[in-house]
């Protein structure tokens, strides 16, 4: 089935929130911090009010609700309040009649800044100066299962580290604010989840979140960074400020500054293993830069610290890990939501250790791939279908493509084919799925049917991965309508929580799937009572309503101008606390293979192919599924080799796409794809998320492949050129260890102190390396 | 300083007043409300804005309105009578490549301009043979869309769309 919003697509009138107009509205523009860290000594706003044209100029004590704002901790300000943490951070607002005067109203603001020393350093954070009341260390945790001195023969650690990256969403964030009559206002905006916004608007406008209505307006990519508030209540501010709509919209380089990025992060992993290759125990240390704000950091660095074990059953271990605040740009939610991270590590350290035993990469990887009924190092057991031996075997049958091909980099840095080498690496991850850590996974739809028309309303922002799709063919297979609408999703419905975490096709789906069954149901029972028949035997196929298989009449024509209509909820089996039992609702797992070509001369990486196998539940829409992980495996690509929001000293200098690269079509592999498909319990038809386990896959396969054609060790990523030309980077410390079997087996045990600060946990020593 | 100028696009005539700074996709976008060519970056980085200017591909976020008076645009949204599409839209929505659709319209664009190039014989960089007739394969696809970024990746579906599109499948 085909996109039911790909005609308006391809033709260019598919309306994005950039495209929002309305007669008489004002334009809103954002003055921003340019420095990192400073002290507001005063805001003057005189000659930008006396601009004509300029309808509203406002700051924080313009604000008539709560100054403060976040998905996790309330720590954020709407505009900057004595202090500004961050380089880009709002400071004031405007509202003129066109964008010109805004903007000059802008710079008419009158702002003076006692400069502060820039913290940066997130290693340092903990013990340095607190930047804000909350303190600087979002969250810490840290726990232990079996004994972690168990040891093997052979011992590996590194230091691996993972550069910032930008969802770079192609739709710059836009969004268009308008005073309702009730004295509030509604908002259109391109976001990933309606009610979210709706509340924190709430919170700052000091109206009853029943007065904001919240209202997708046409999403133009999103990859978890729309998940945060950006401009949202600045438009809504100035609206009830002004009495007029007022849109607002970034432009790229405001939309570097303005959004969160994937946490840049140092993961320490010591693994030891005994003599076939088992893993013995592992220990692991993350620090993640959170930034000036927390947003969703607390969240992100338990997806990295629990993961870190991979798709590996792993008896004895010790996990530390941190989240901090600096004055470097704010992080957030972005696909894969910390785990790329862990899995590029982890991986690293897989093939570290194949190495070391000299093994081969995958039969390492077959030979600790976790079980259904493994226990986890954070205690949940593996109760669903874990299919990770399955995903190895299924990429191991995928043929190596051919030697030969284009060269490494392109027009007018054309290698020499004497520099080139070939190389190939492997990768398996186990992502999470869905809300984690007892945060309620839910969502709701109305689903009505008249006359064969099916209409479905949800609050499930769809953001290009494809929701409409689902839900039509959803409602077109169940009620056999002939044609189906997917309203605009708004927040006059219950929530669907947020489209990230791979959950929306599996809640808003559910949720979907139940409201059609619901509507199905009722109206074989109107048929059955008109007709006098058994409901029982009634069933609907092929767009027709049969009894015993026989066809009785057309849906369209079952029940002429009455309305069935019915809402559902779906919610999945709560999650707990860290250590109390199920923190996830389900894992996804999934293998790659890269093959690249690398000028070791020049530095140049050329990603030939990815070979991928997927455990997808069971395939909902096969072309979208394609696109998914094609899109996830091109973005886990530009990770690897190629993007970097690189900030110095607080301040990013690439915030545009001539400097921050995004793969382009010539840069993306062929992909060939593959399924493992192991239908996830408790859903209709078995569906699981899939739309971040390529992401995270991705980054480790092509690292791994890189340090297949050089012999380097690649500890970082992206990898830059010069990594390679003049191979930077250390290689893992090798340690030929006395076996310990633990001491103690089983049980994880929460500890809320950190033993120590960020750094490492004692060397096992050089000897040996 | 403004001035007036006239602009044809996709088909229909505008007489309009302009700032002499205001680029061709702000004319359109914000005076005209011609909203199928988007704005990605208003810097000449991701070909978003992309459309057909006197028959040749063009980003008008790189060009001032006042340069091209009297010019014949035409967008994504002008390529077919409305209802219809034109081939290349056509094979974009047969082979899905597109997820969030906001590169959409300008890759449309740069396709009918790259089947337009092919079809005249203009070699690119891809290219082996500079005075054969470019054939429609893989790089030579990738080369010339490659001023199009999508970052949803639908990259590997649009080479068959391209190609689909130039009776080539
Ligand atoms: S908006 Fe014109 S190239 Fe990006
Ligand atoms: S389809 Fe989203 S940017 Fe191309």
């Amino acid at each position: 089935m085909r996109r039911p919003d790909g005609q308006a697509k391809v033709r260019g009138e598919f309306s994005y929130a950039g495209d929002l107009h309305a007669e008489g509205m004002l334009h809103g523009v954002t003055l921003r911090s340019p420095h990192p860290h400073a002290r507001l000594l005063r805001i003057d706003t005189a000659a930008a009010r006396a601009l004509p044209g300029v309808h509203a100029v406002l700051t924080a004590a313009d604000v008539p609700g709560d100054l403060h704002f976040g998905l996790t901790l309330r720590d954020e300000p709407v505009l900057a309040d004595g202090v500004v943490r961050y380089a880009g951070e709002p400071v004031a607002v405007v509202a003129a009649i066109d964008p010109r005067t805004a903007r000059r109203a802008a710079r008419a603001i009158v702002v003076e800044y006692e400069p502060l020393p820039a913290q940066t350093d997130p290693t340092l954070a903990a013990d340095a100066e607190p930047l804000h009341a909350e303190g600087n260390v979002y969250r810490h945790l840290a726990y232990e299962c079996g004994d972690p001195r168990a040891r093997g023969v052979v011992t590996v650690e590194n230091t691996y580290r993972i550069g910032m990256q930008d969802p770079a969403f192609l739709a710059p964030e836009a969004g268009m604010a308008t005073p309702t009559a009730d004295g509030g206002v509604r908002l259109e905006v391109a976001t990933q989840w309606l009610h979210s916004d709706q509340r924190q608007i709430a919170w700052a406008t000091g109206l009853p979140p029943e007065k904001v209505q919240v209202v997708l307006a046409g999403v133009g990519g999103a990859f978890g960074g729309r998940e945060d508030v950006t401009l949202h209540t600045h438009a809504c501010l100035l609206a009830l400020a002004t009495g007029r709509p007022v849109k607002m919209e970034y432009t790229r380089e405001e939309s570097f500054l303005a959004h969160r990025q994937r946490h840049p992060g140092t993961i320490w992993l010591r693994h030891s293993a005994d003599a076939s290759g088992r893993v013995v125990s592992v220990e692991g240390r993350v620090v993640l830069d959170g930034g000036a704000y927390a947003s969703t950091s607390p969240v992100v660095i338990a997806n990295t610290v629990t993961l870190l074990q991979g798709p590996y059953r792993v008896d004895n271990g010790r996990f530390e890990g941190w989240s901090v605040r600096t004055n470097n740009p704010s992080c957030g939610a972005m696909r894969g939501f910390g785990v790329p991270q862990a899995a590029f590590a982890h991986e690293s350290q897989m093939d570290a250790l194949a190495a070391a035993l000299d093994l081969d990469p995958l039969e390492i990887r077959l030979r600790n791939a976790l079980r259904r009924g493994d226990t986890a190092t954070f205690g949940q057991r593996f109760t669903q279908p874990t299919p990770v031996r399955e995903v190895i075997e299924g990429l191991r049958a995928v043929p190596l493509p051919p030697a030969g091909g284009k060269l490494p980099g392109g027009v007018g840095r054309a290698s020499s084919p004497g520099s080139v080498r070939r190389g190939v690496g492997y990768a398996v991850t186990m992502k999470n799925l869905a809300f984690s850590e007892g945060h309620v996974d839910e969502s709701t739809a109305t689903v009505s049917l008249r006359d064969g028309h099916a209409t479905v309303h949800c609050a499930c922002a769809e953001v290009g991965q494809g929701f409409v799709t689902v839900a039509e063919q959803v409602a077109r297979t169940v009620l056999g309508a002939d044609t189906v609408t997917v309203t605009q999703p708004d927040t006059l419905i219950a929530s669907a929580g947020s489209t990230s975490a791979s959950r929306q096709t599996m809640a808003s789906g559910t949720a979907v799937h139940r409201a059609c069954v619901a509507v199905r149901d009722r109206l074989l029972a109107r048929v059955a009572r008109e007709r006098g028949l058994d409901a029982g035997l009634l069933s609907i196929q092929d767009g027709a309503v049969t009894c015993d298989g026989t066809p009785l009449v057309d849906v369209a024509a079952a029940t002429p101008g009455h309305t069935v209509r019915a809402t559902e909820h779906f919610a999945h089996p709560p999650t707990t606390a860290l250590g109390q039992g199920d923190v996830y609702v389900g894992f996804a797992f999934s293998a790659q293979r890269a093959v690249v070509d690398v000028d070791v001369e020049l530095g140049l990486v050329s990603v030939v192919q990815i070979a991928s196998c997927q455990d997808v539940g069971t395939v909902v829409n096969p072309t979208q599924l394609l696109g998914q992980i094609e899109g996830g495996i091109v973005q886990g690509m530009g990770l690897a080799v190629m993007e970097e929001v690189v900030v110095v000293d607080g301040h990013i200098t690439n915030p545009e796409f001539q400097d921050y690269l995004i793969p382009t079509i010539v840069d993306a592999p062929e992909v060939v794809s593959v399924y493992v498909t192991d239908p996830q319990p408790g859903m209709p038809h078995g569906w699981k998320g899939v739309g971040e386990p390529p992401l995270c896959t991705a980054v480790p396969a092509v690292a791994a492949a890189v340090r297949d054609a050089t012999g380097l060790p690649l500890p970082s990523v992206p990898i830059r050129p010069e990594h390679i030309a003049l191979g930077i980077g250390t290689p893992p410390t090798v340690t030929r260890t006395t076996p310990r079997p633990p001491a103690t087996t089983g049980g994880t045990a929460l500890s809320e102190e950190p033993a120590d600060r960020p750094g490492t946990w004692e060397s096992e020593g050089a000897a040996g390396h | 300083m403004d001035a007036e100028i006239s602009l044809r696009v996709d088909g229909q005539a505008h007489r309009l007043t302009v700032d002499t700074r205001t680029t061709l996709l702000d004319a359109m976008r914000e005076r005209l409300g011609v909203t199928s060519p988007k704005k990605g970056c208003d810097h000449g980085q991701c070909g978003a804005c992309t459309v057909l200017l006197d028959g040749e591909r063009q980003l008008p976020c790189l060009a001032l309105a006042v340069a091209h008076d009297g010019a014949e645009i035409t967008t994504a949204d002008g390529l077919a009578p409305p209802g219809e599409l034109h081939p290349v839209q056509q094979a974009f929505l047969d082979q899905d490549a597109f997820q969030c659709g906001y590169c959409t319209p300008g890759q449309v664009c740069s396709a009918v301009a790259v089947l337009d190039e092919v079809a005249r014989g203009w070699p690119s960089h891809a290219s082996t043979d500079l005075t054969a007739d470019p054939e429609l394969d893989h790089d030579e696809v990738s080369e010339r869309m490659s001023g199009n970024l999508c970052r949803c990746a639908a990259y590997v579906n649009i080479v068959p769309a391209v190609q689909q599109a130039g009776g080539r499948s």
